[in-house]
């Protein structure tokens, strides 16, 4: 107990940001066109519409005492790419997206399948959030299942 | 998930700093610039969180729609281009600061019966915001 006293932890939140473009269209098949028309509006278009995404993507942890970081950077860029560009850059989310087959791609949804696909590759420190914005003026953050959302910064899962 | 859905929000206001707890040269001492008696505006930004389980059948925590048109009634629409101090029944008792305002927002917003509001910021200017999250939230845990 005195040890951790003395030596205080340091979480530090670590955050990464990216932009990838890719269109959507919202659309329930159980749903009835004008049910469609009314609950999605203008995303009901069957043309699909498109965005900028920004997301970030915040890692927390202590620094390594040997490197000075919480995870490497190069590292975290290489999986963003791998697990988020590569899949989602450029495509039709509804259609060349596995991770959201069945799912209507609101932000709420592709920011989950982010974590999902985020959170078993991150193995220096861990996943705190992840942030998509849709537009300037629209975003989601998502904590995971755990017990992190009352807070921006220090809550710990 | 632990999701959060978040949305900003603009409106134009004028407002004085003036406090009637203090005397004239303590207003002037403490709010500066912000006492001038004709008052001056700002271009707020709200940003507007809630969270809420995602409805499989339209994959939102709650339609933007929705969450568009109760902030529209209970802020943007009575505070947009007023003067906060005279027009906007809880600053003419209470100094309109934007920490007051934050709370003032949180309040009118904390009813919306469609996902659990979160958080509220209020940002005066590019470089200064507030952030409100309720009573009983309050600092980090």
């Amino acid at each position: 107990m005195l040890f951790f006293l003395v030596f205080p932890s340091f979480m530090v939140y670590l955050t990464r940001k990216i932009e990838f473009s890719a269109s959507h269209l919202y659309h329930n098949p159980a749903f009835s066109a004008e049910e469609n028309r009314r609950v999605f509006g203008k995303c009901n278009n069957p043309h699909g519409h498109g965005h900028n995404y920004v997301l970030e993507v915040t890692v927390g942890g202590e620094p390594n005492p040997a490197t000075g970081m919480v995870l490497d950077l190069k590292e975290l860029k290489e999986i963003l790419q791998r697990e988020v560009t590569d899949r989602m850059d450029h495509r039709f989310l509804n259609y060349e997206v596995p991770e959201l087959s069945g799912q209507i791609p609101t932000c709420e949804n592709i920011a989950t399948a982010i974590w999902n696909l985020l959170e078993p590759k991150i193995t220096s420190g861990h996943l705190h959030r992840v942030r998509l914005y849709e537009t300037p003026d629209l975003f989601v953050d998502c904590y995971g299942a755990g017990n992190g959302a009352t807070s921006q910064a220090g809550a710990a899962r | 998930m632990n999701l959060h859905l978040t949305r900003r929000y603009k409106f134009c206001a004028s407002h004085r700093l003036h406090s009637a707890r203090l005397s004239v040269d303590e207003n002037k001492r403490v709010y500066g610039k912000c006492n001038n008696p004709f008052g001056h505006g700002h271009n707020y930004i709200v940003e507007v969180a809630v969270s809420g389980p995602v409805d499989p059948s339209t994959g939102m925590i709650a339609n933007l729609g929705d969450l568009d048109a109760f902030v529209d009634a209970r802020v943007i629409e009575p505070f947009d281009h007023r003067y906060l101090n005279e027009e906007v029944a809880e600053f003419r008792t209470h100094v309109p600061t934007t920490e007051n305002l934050c709370i003032e927002i949180f309040n009118r917003l904390r009813e919306f019966p469609l996902a659990k509001l979160e958080r509220v910021l209020v940002e005066e200017t590019g470089s200064n915001s507030f952030e409100y999250a309720g009573e009983a939230r309050g600092e980090n845990p």
